[in-house]
């Protein structure tokens, strides 16, 4: 346990880290994430985050040491997805039982399982959870690990990151010390170029990164890892050759760029693919770190004119969306998404942010938030289920943006919904990922569902907006149906423009 | 006999168990104004509601007592106080299920007197709330133990002992006009005590089958009233509908309990020794001749023969079963469940004619399992059953068995828990008359709708003979 309460020590005090910077030492070493709250707490623990930055390694055998509930409630839940290799989505557990507990028998079980996965699979590697049953009776994962790995030659990677240590963001960044300390540099390729780049912190969802990597390979960019969006364990053991990198979910792989640039003297920026601004500056800067380190001249000229091409392409497609959604209130919900970039994105078509989640933005996002919204009140830190409510049904914002989780807190105050969080369907990266956003979001709000829904039955309406049955009162004249302001939720709120 | 086959391998591959907190969370669920809340880490919680969430597309009241490094090591008493209080506050509940997970078992404290304790001391604040103890680790059962063992603890905790008088609720003003006194004094109470495995459809329609006879059902829990997927006019942090609290305390003045499923025994064996009211167990509601037996144990209890609508209901089944079994007569079938569903799966195959080549199910404790039309039962995960599984003609399992059958190539029909990537699954029938003949036609569907055209190498002619030499 001592070592892995100096990774958490050492995460905690992340000196790039935006939000680290403004603490004393004393308050950095108490940890970024919030005491819990019990009975009032939402959100996963720290093994979900580290499974959830290292499971998109496509061709890695993912070995969850835990009693059943760890991995069985959990896996196949991601909509992250691979070009490739499928073993990511195969589930393997040690389902610890009773027995297995009480006769001391699970580091036994665990070295078997992973002679079990060699046998069956013979992966390229297989990385081996550790989880709060594990670690509280005290399992050294890092010595079968390592007995394994010299036994079946192959990498066995302990990630110690068990749920009670913290919350999720805290096992990504336990996810980024595993990648550091067993994968990343153990492979030298045999092919470095001077455009290679790492994507940090991109999952893939939806396989949205390739909407991005087309772009890139246009410039002449090669990406040596994305970490862990459709990655190959190879990828990221040589990922320490890339010359710049981007780091695209701040807050869950800050640590991980931190070190690479100060290990192997890999630049990075932070940055995002969501909107089309924030796609043409984030391929800037990609150039720019490029060049600094070396990449031909040309590449910034070739840059700007793909840039150019791009938005004059996404600009035209989103025309047509704008009078559809100009106006509209967006009320964002998320802490997985950078909401900065989003608003931003949004903002360009015309639509209102009326409120945007910064649970996990970091002061540098807040403050690009503020100057795009201009008002404070707009920012919340988390909001709880009952106010997100009582603001969709008193119909404060047209849409909520969010993830699944809170999905039903929206459909039932009849609000339109899309989800931007793991679980969904649509790949929203890039300039066409951009498009693909405003294009569900104006389905989502033109539904001919939500006039449906929000009508009362005919026989519950009050007598003042009572509208005659056309079946008994054919005869009846149309002055007699009630002005349609005086019901709050009437369909032509919702169906017009 | 059936061959029952333990694990074997260490690692377990593509899980089929789905943990026994959730399945002691979806029992809680099933009572009105419930709370079900998990002693354990925030990720214990965190995955069971996105799961939960995923199959019922609905807000799912689940929460945790957050339990962190200190709280582990120190011991969690102060964390489930905190978490209790703050449910009671915040929400209000008429019952809070505390679920205890692996994490906190494996600490091993006492929840009872824990719990004991701070319903003394806070007796005032706790007014109105009850408070069930359900021990349910993770590294033991599943869905069905994990059901059963919160369905005794609600009993244990929440109905009154002893023998009560029959009918000591007094009608209200309404009942005493509307229904006529000696049919009201007739109108006997029944204890129903369904497993996990029936859905809401399936419990709305057993309610709507026994109310025919003229008796009174209490089902507990009753998920039908609050996992049915409604939109309620406001916010509700609890769940709104299901067995209600007082109906549980009065499960004494029943005439008769009828558990459904082998897992609900000892609940019901439990209801006995404290009431006194006797029971009778239903292994299946499913297949035509299992509901008939339950036709007639209704009949019997009521003293009320079959209405018409049931003639109807039985008869519109037979012409299934004929219509039907062209398409499932020598069919081979796989099937993984917990094994009251297994049970109810494979009698119903192998009662079209169906034979069943590969079973796998998460526990060889439950006696049912003997009763399984199959040559053996494997005790293992989808991995198992993807190895077990080739060359049949139909999958029978939950979503999770999406991988195996993309692989395999052969069609899957979705039961149980959890279904997330079809909609409905809780509004889709399974049991009764009117549940088999729809099986029948879903099933049937699926295997015409997979089912090749001829071709003269899918007919092969001379197969046989070059398989004989």
């Amino acid at each position: 346990m001592s070592s892995l309460s100096v990774k958490i020590q050492d995460a905690f005090n992340e000196p790039a880290c935006e939000r680290n910077r403004s603490k004393d030492s004393n308050v950095r070493s108490k940890g970024c994430s919030k005491p819990l709250t019990p009975g009032a707490a939402a959100g996963g623990c720290a093994f979900d985050g580290a499974k959830i930055v290292l499971q998109p390694i496509t061709d890695v055998a993912h070995l969850i040491h835990a009693p059943l509930a760890c991995e069985g409630n959990s896996w196949d839940n991601r909509g992250t997805a691979s070009s490739g290799p499928t073993l990511w989505r195969t589930s393997f557990t040690t389902d610890l039982t009773e027995q297995d507990i009480v006769m001391g028998n699970s580091e036994r079980k665990l070295f078997k399982a992973i002679r079990q996965i060699k046998e069956a699979y013979s992966p390229p590697a297989i990385f081996v959870y550790t989880t709060c049953v594990t670690a509280l009776i005290g399992d050294d994962i890092e010595a079968v690990c390592k007995r394994a790995a010299e036994k079946f030659r192959l990498p066995v990677v302990p990630i110690n990151a068990p749920g009670f240590v913290g919350s999720k963001n805290l096992g990504n960044k336990l996810a980024g010390e595993a990648l550091l300390d067993h994968v990343i540099g153990t492979v030298e390729p045999d092919d470095a170029g001077p455009c290679d780049i790492n994507i940090l912190g991109e999952f893939n969802l939806s396989g949205e990164f390739w909407l991005v990597r087309p772009l890139l390979e246009r410039l002449g960019i090669r990406v040596r890892a994305c970490i862990p969006g459709d990655a190959r364990y190879l990828d990221i053991a040589c990922a320490h050759r890339a010359r710049a990198a981007m780091l695209v979910c701040s807050t869950a792989l800050i640590n991980l760029a931190r070190k690479m640039e100060e290990r192997w003297d890999i630049p990075f920026f932070e940055g995002s693919f969501y909107g089309i601004t924030a796609t043409s500056e984030a391929l800037r800067q990609i150039a720019d770190l490029l060049v600094k380190k070396g990449a031909d001249q040309e590449i910034l000229d070739r840059t700007d004119t793909l840039i150019a091409e791009e938005e004059a392409i996404a600009w035209k497609k989103l025309e047509e969306y704008r009078p559809r959604l100009k106006g509209k209130r967006v009320l964002i919900n998320t802490g997985g998404v950078k909401s900065w970039s989003l608003v931003h994105a949004l903002m360009e078509i015309g639509m209102e942010i009326v409120g945007t989640s910064v649970k996990k933005s970091t002061v540098e996002d807040k403050e690009r938030i503020r100057q795009v919204l201009k008002d404070d009140l707009q920012m919340f830190e988390s909001m709880a289920p009952r106010e997100l409510y009582a603001m969709l049904s008193e119909s404060k914002a047209d849409i909520m943006l969010s993830g699944g989780r809170t999905q039903f807190i929206a459909l039932k105050a009849k609000m339109p919904w899309v989800d931007i969080n793991q679980e969904r369907h649509r790949p929203y990266a890039g300039y066409d990922g951009t498009v693909e956003l405003v294009r569900q979001i104006d389905l989502a709000i033109h539904n001919p569902v939500w006039s449906q829904v929000r009508e009362p039955a005919p026989w519950e309406r009050r007598p003042a907006t009572e509208e005659p049955l056309p079946s008994t009162h054919s005869d009846s004249d149309a002055t007699s149906v009630a002005p349609s302001k005086t019901r709050r939720h009437d369909a032509g709120d919702f169906v017009e423009c | 006999m059936v061959h029952i086959h333990r694990q074997t391998k260490s690692a377990t591959v593509n899980p089929l168990k789905s943990s026994q907190p959730l399945g002691a969370a979806l029992a809680f669920l099933g009572v009105d104004g419930a709370i079900p809340l998990f002693h354990g880490s925030q990720g214990c919680t965190s995955f069971a509601l996105v799961l939960c969430v995923r199959h019922f597309k609905e807000t799912i009241p689940l929460q945790t007592t957050a339990m962190d490094e200190l709280a582990t090591v120190l011991g969690g008493a102060a964390h489930l106080e905190e978490a209790i209080l703050n449910l009671k506050k915040r929400a209000n509940p008429r019952l809070i299920g505390i679920c205890t997970t692996a994490l906190v078992e494996t600490r091993s404290e006492d929840f009872a007197r824990q719990i004991a304790n701070i319903k003394m001391t806070r007796a005032e604040e706790l007014a109105g709330t009850e408070i069930v103890l359900a021990n349910t680790p993770d590294f033991d059962g599943a869905l069905e133990e994990g059901w059963a063992r919160a369905v005794a603890a609600m009993l244990q905790r929440i109905t009154l002992p002893g023998q009560q008088a029959p009918s000591s609720k007094k009608a209200t003003l309404i009942e005493r006009i509307t229904e006529p006194s000696e049919q009201r004094r007739k109108r006997k109470k029944v204890a129903i005590l369904p497993g996990w495995h029936l859905t809401v459809a399936d419990i709305e329609q057993l309610r709507e089958m026994v109310e025919s006879f003229g008796l009174t059902p209490v089902i507990v829990p009753d998920v039908s009233g609050s996992l049915d997927g409604t939109v309620p006019d406001r916010w509700m942090p609890t769940t709104y509908g299901g067995t209600s609290i007082e109906d549980i305390q009065e499960l004494g003045t029943a005439v008769q309990c009828i558990a459904i499923g082998e897992h609900m025994r000892r609940p019901a064996e439990l209801l006995q020794t404290l009431t006194g009211v006797p029971y009778v167990l239903v292994q299946s509601l499913t297949g035509l001749k299992n509901v008939d037996r339950f036709v007639s144990l209704l009949s019997e209890i009521s003293g009320v023969p079959a209405p018409a609508k049931i003639h109807r209901c039985r008869s519109q089944l037979q012409d299934a079963l004929l219509d039907g079994h062209f398409h499932f007569a020598g069919k081979k079938i796989a099937i993984a469940s917990e094994p009251d569903q297994l049970y109810q799966f494979a009698t119903f195959f192998t009662g079209l004619g169906a034979e069943i080549i590969s079973a796998v199910t998460t526990t060889g404790a439950s006696e049912i399992l003997e009763k399984v039309p199959a040559e053996s039962i494997q005790i293992g995960d989808l991995g198992d059953f993807e190895d077990l599984a080739g060359g049949a003609d139909l999958l029978v399992t939950h979503s999770h068995g999406r991988q195996a059958a993309e692989r395999l190539g052969i069609p899957l029909l979705r039961v149980g828990f959890p279904v997330f990537d079809r909609l409905g699954s809780q509004h889709k029938l399974t049991v009764l008359y009117r549940g088999t003949r729809d099986l029948i036609f879903e099933a049937a569907n699926i295997i015409q709708a997979n089912q090749p055209a001829p071709s003269p190498e899918r007919i092969d002619a001379m197969r046989k003979r070059r398989n004989a030499g």
